[in-house]
């Protein structure tokens, strides 16, 4: 039986636009405009879509390091319970935050480099009640060990590392208060392809070992595939399609998701694939086009969409749920 | 077949390696990378000079520094008086000794305290952002737009020359510009994901500001605290020049000086200001050395 852990409804992130002599606010950049997403407990969710499309910014919204103008972020602890976590005060945050962390994006600036590994580690540790010296450093070095490296790796500081290395140090940061879901906030993107490889098998065997959910926030649709039970694409601050990972493959719903996906290239020189090229780039999203926002760049657009914004739907596909949010889909809805 | 010599480099370290008396830990690595600065240290050498025999100077010099001497009014320098004596016979060496501890002291201390105070203010505004940002700028700012010597005239017909009013007016002026500093480096630290990293563990303000980012905010004004103890130092010896600064009964550097203002002693008693206005020079220009090496050795992005 699956059973959630985070449950988002209709968050939003509105960053204000200020300009002239007093600062006034001429508008909002909608980051994140209305997300509603389950995150089912041992799963791993991917979050995808082109850059400036919200996915970062909705990761940070749960572990509110952005605060969400609106909405509501549910944790379900293991027993039931459930908590709202945007309206916490600051220090009653702290029971979730050790339950929810985040990976990085960029390896070079997610370690500090004027403290060795076990400097920059040992101070959430100390917060969370761990106090003797002697079991903070054996916590990390165990850690540091589950990624592959060495525990004496903890008293050297992160220039030494490669960024690879630092990437995981980057995990064993997340996973230090055994966290229940982690962001991985496009944990692979900055490295190169060997080395992506090797860091998705970590967070795989790691997963395995310590019931991990993973929130996988990527832009790149080759990797999510390999990795994610279920994929969520955004587009403009919105989830645009929902569904099984192999759904989104074989059934594609939504003209955005088919244009990503036909980009993903192929390795076999035999298998011709018809590229759909989007014209232009993602509107701005200070002023979204009105209906659909993706009709501008959409080749199927049609009369509706320019005046209508579409929901998010459930359909069925394979007998797995299915949401997308497109005028266009010829299924029948299920409610 | 024979080895190689670099392989027989790579031999031994291999066996120190497996032996465990590769030692990792030596000298602090910001430690090695200063004395490496063969200006730095040169100019830390001489800092320490003028600094311990400002401190010993009693039993560097026989005489007294306030004593007047009138059977020894400007004697060129001698054995007796090796920098020779002033126009009411006071040894012009011990005076310049005598001198260095006030000098030094306001100097440095000035630097020292508005750094402090800069690196406060500016650490915790610059992180928070917000109006605590807004309203410490506009004070900073509001400070910084008199001229120093205006408010110093200002204190000094008020409460009277003091050493200690001219380091409040230092600290008063001089903060704006560490805090400044600190706060436009906290501005581009605080973007950095170790930091975003920290605050999803939910620590302190306290803790993420002071703890883990102001290290990496130090370089810059370690500098600024060397080149500002210079500033000062030459400020006092300016003021002091004019009559503005510590009273005149007391020796500092810029005292000592005072007596070039008339034409006469400029002209035919070079070694009353002479000697002094190198020791000024020469002590400034180490400061600015070990400044430079301060900056090269704590950059931790810079290896060597």
């Amino acid at each position: 039986m699956k059973k959630e852990i985070l449950k988002l409804r209709g968050v939003k992130v509105h960053f204000p636009v200020q300009a002239g002599v007093f600062n006034r606010i001429v508008g909002h950049v909608l980051a994140v405009d209305g997300v509603d997403l389950d995150i089912f407990r041992g799963e791993v969710l991917g979050l995808a879509g082109e850059s400036g499309c919200g996915k970062t910014t909705l990761g940070k919204a749960i572990l509110r390091l952005v605060e969400p103008t609106d909405g509501e972020v549910k944790y379900i602890s293991q027993d039931d319970d459930e908590t709202e976590l945007t309206s916490l005060e600051k220090k009653d945050m702290d029971p979730f935050r050790k339950k929810l962390q985040i990976v990085f994006q960029d390896p070079h600036s997610s370690l500090n480099p004027s403290f060795t590994i076990f400097g920059s580690l040992q101070d959430p540790l100390k917060k969370f009640g761990i106090k003797s010296k002697e079991e903070r450093r054996k916590i990390i070095g165990d850690l540091l060990e589950a990624v592959n490296m060495r525990r004496e790796y903890m008293d050297r500081y992160p220039h030494e590392f490669s960024g690879g290395q630092r990437q995981r140090i980057g995990i064993v940061r997340a996973l230090c208060l055994e966290p229940e879901l982690i962001v991985c906030d496009e944990a692979v993107s900055a490295l190169d392809v060997s080395i992506q490889a090797q860091v998705l098998k970590l967070l795989m065997q790691l997963k395995k070992e310590k019931n991990l959910t993973y929130l996988f926030i990527t832009h790149d649709l080759s990797v999510t595939e390999y990795l994610c039970d279920r994929i969520a694409v955004m587009y403009l601050g919105r989830i645009v399609e929902l569904c099984d990972s192999e759904d989104l493959y074989n059934n594609t719903l939504h003209p955005y998701s088919e244009a990503l996906i036909s980009a993903i290239p192929v390795a076999d020189l035999d298998k011709q694939t018809k590229r759909i090229v989007l014209e232009g780039d993602v509107p701005s999203p200070v002023n979204p086009p009105k209906g659909c926002p993706f009709h501008p760049r959409c080749p199927k657009a049609t009369d509706i969409c320019k005046t209508e914004v579409p929901t998010l739907k459930k359909y069925s596909t394979n007998g797995n749920e299915h949401y997308a949010s497109c005028h266009l889909i010829d299924l029948p809805e299920i409610s | 077949m024979a080895k190689s010599s670099l392989d027989k480099k790579f031999d031994q370290i291999r066996k120190r390696e497996e032996e465990k008396t590769f030692s990792t830990k030596k000298r602090s690595r910001i430690v090695n990378k200063f004395l490496n600065n063969r200006l730095a240290v040169l100019g830390l050498i001489i800092f320490t000079i003028i600094i311990l025999a400002s401190i010993f100077a009693p039993l560097l010099s026989p005489y007294d520094p306030m004593r007047v001497d009138l059977r020894s009014m400007r004697q060129p320098p001698s054995f007796d008086h090796w920098f020779g004596t002033d126009s009411t016979g006071r040894d012009v060496f011990t005076r310049v000794l005598f001198g260095g501890r006030v000098s030094i002291f306001i100097g440095l201390g000035s630097a020292i305290l508005s750094a402090v105070v800069g690196i406060a203010v500016g650490c915790y505004a610059g992180y928070k952002g917000g109006w605590i940002d807004v309203i410490a700028l506009r004070i900073s700012e509001i400070f910084m737009s008199f001229p120093q010597i205006i408010l110093v005239l200002l204190l000094v017909s008020i409460t009277g020359q003091s050493l200690f009013n001219l380091m409040a007016i230092f600290i008063l002026t001089g903060w704006g510009g560490m805090y400044r500093l600190a706060r436009a480096r906290m501005l581009s630290l605080r973007e950095e994901e170790y930091v975003q990293a920290l605050r999803s563990f939910g620590l302190s303000t306290f803790t993420i500001c002071y703890k883990h980012m102001l290290p990496n905010a130090l370089s810059p004004i370690m500098v600024n605290i060397t080149l500002s103890t210079a500033m000062f130092i030459l400020t006092e010896a300016g003021l002091s020049f004019l009559g503005l600064g510590v009273p005149l009964n007391i020796p500092t550097w810029g005292n000592i000086l005072n007596v070039a203002q008339d034409i006469l002693i400029l002209q035919n008693y070079w070694w009353m200001w002479g000697p002094v206005g190198i020791v000024i020079s020469v002590f400034v220009l180490c400061v600015n050395f070990i400044g430079d090496g301060l900056r090269d050795s704590t950059d931790p992005s810079q290896q060597g």
